[in-house]
């Protein structure tokens, strides 16, 4: 019986709280770790923030129910929709708001089914899946198909949003696609929209953010630009966001594995050299300078 | 009469707090939940109708419970119950069966004497449930 009574208390430390839950570090680490997406930043702090009050709130015994938080990120490709939403599940996790932080990704593949009566048990399988965690719905646009009208996707949609509704405590629902598509999705379902009560936008990175990403990534990977190498990928990267198909940080790691691939090979050329870890780690400028992207101007794509 | 079968039946019926808790504590075992329902009451019925499949890679209890309130939705007026399997080896059989839903009025066992050769007596029970065709046994 003990348990029931609700432990009141007038007066709490912020800083204590703050520190009990651990969720400074989180948040330090993705400004660390995850460069640019000012915007993302903010929001996520602020729903920090407000789950952190929403916290002592309810040790004052003042409870005024969970807030709604189904979200829906949109951006190009490659600006770190997904990387976010394991993020925040994680958050989510240590602030209690989420019993196990578990983050079930989806796409439409996985909630449609192929004939009648296919669609509702596997949506619901997902569903079950993703109790007390996060759902993460990816290119969620694909699910409602507006030039067929017997597309299983609406059913897909309405089981979605009875459960968004219904069990709000239980799992928390992220939308994530490419921003204009997402409008059409959201004005055709506008059930979706009002559900959602934080839609986050993400920005394209800029070239100084797009080179830090990349010497980040290295970084991870224990590989490193030689000077000349870095100069010679900012201007690399200059050229290639003018090239058609560029996905911002995934076209970066897509670059980066190809320049890994030249420098293996330019090592290997040579079997008579002693090498050194320095060797090793480092990528040369002429690596960086054998992409096609410098030579052709424009005329390949995604190849190289 | 109130039947008795599996564990906490001489409690009170669970509530869906409890029932969370107790299935949380099987998924964290690794153990198959399963849900199972039947309007044959009789203690030697072990092979109840199943509600789905079985669930066992799901972190959280409040998946099963979405499917034990759908099942209720369908079959609130029989017996159900909550079963949890354990597969790993040494054991593989049941480890936890309970009881969640039950019909409202539950008219009990009729004991029947068969007065065999020499005085001998062989017992029969039958539940008075029984006695209407399946699916309109209750209410």
């Amino acid at each position: 019986m003990d348990m029931d009574v609700p432990t009141t208390t007038d007066r709490v430390s912020l800083r204590e709280e703050l520190e009990a839950v651990g969720i400074e570090e989180i948040l330090t680490q993705l400004d660390r770790e995850l460069i640019g997406l000012k915007p993302v930043k903010t929001r996520i702090r602020e729903i920090a923030s407000l789950l952190l009050i929403e916290r002592i709130r309810k040790r004052m015994g003042l409870t005024s129910g969970a807030p709604t938080l189904h979200m829906s990120f949109t951006g190009n490709p490659g600006t770190g929709k997904t990387t976010v939403a394991l993020r925040i599940a994680d958050i989510l996790h240590r602030l209690g708001y989420v019993r196990r932080g578990q983050v079930v990704s989806v796409t439409r593949d996985e909630l449609v089914g192929q004939y009648i009566g296919h669609t509702a048990p596997k949506t619901k399988e997902i569903l079950k899946k993703a109790m007390g965690g996060v759902l993460f719905i990816d290119e969620a646009y694909y699910l409602y198909r507006p030039d067929n009208e017997r597309d299983y996707g609406q059913e897909a949609i309405e089981i979605l949003l009875q459960v968004m509704e219904s069990q709000r405590d239980d799992l928390v629902v992220i939308l994530a696609g490419y921003g204009d598509r997402m409008d059409k999705f959201f004005a055709s379902n506008p059930g979706f929209r009002s559900r959602i009560a934080h839609h986050i936008d993400f920005p394209d990175y800029s070239d100084d953010e797009l080179i830090d990403i990349a010497e980040l990534m290295l970084r991870e990977m224990n590989y490193k630009f030689t000077p000349e190498a870095r100069a010679e990928f900012v201007r690399y990267i200059a050229l290639r966001k003018n090239q058609p198909l560029f996905s911002n940080a995934r076209s970066i790691r897509n670059a980066l594995d190809r320049l890994r691939l030249r420098q293996a090979n330019r090592l290997i050329a040579d079997l008579d050299h002693v090498l050194t870890v320095d060797d090793i780690k480092s990528i040369e400028a002429s690596d960086v300078r054998a992409s096609r992207v410098f030579g052709k101007g424009g005329k390949s794509a995604e190849a190289d | 009469m109130r039947i008795t079968q599996g564990c906490f039946s001489f409690l009170p019926d669970l509530t869906d707090e409890q029932i969370t808790r107790q299935v949380q504590y099987c998924l964290g075992k690794g153990w198959a939940v399963n849900i199972e329902f039947t309007d044959d009451p009789h203690p030697r019925n072990n092979f109840w109708e199943m509600w789905g499949l079985p669930m066992f890679d799901l972190p959280d209890a409040a998946g099963v419970l979405m499917e034990l309130n759908e099942c209720r939705k369908v079959y609130g007026d029989r017996y159900i119950r909550m079963s949890a399997y354990d597969s790993s080896h040494g054991w593989e059989s049941l480890r936890l069966s309970f009881i969640v839903n039950r019909p409202k009025d539950e008219p009990g066992f009729r004991l029947e004497r068969h007065e065999a050769a020499g005085r001998n007596i062989r017992y029969t029970t039958t539940s008075y449930a029984a006695d209407r065709p399946e699916g309109r046994r209750y209410g």
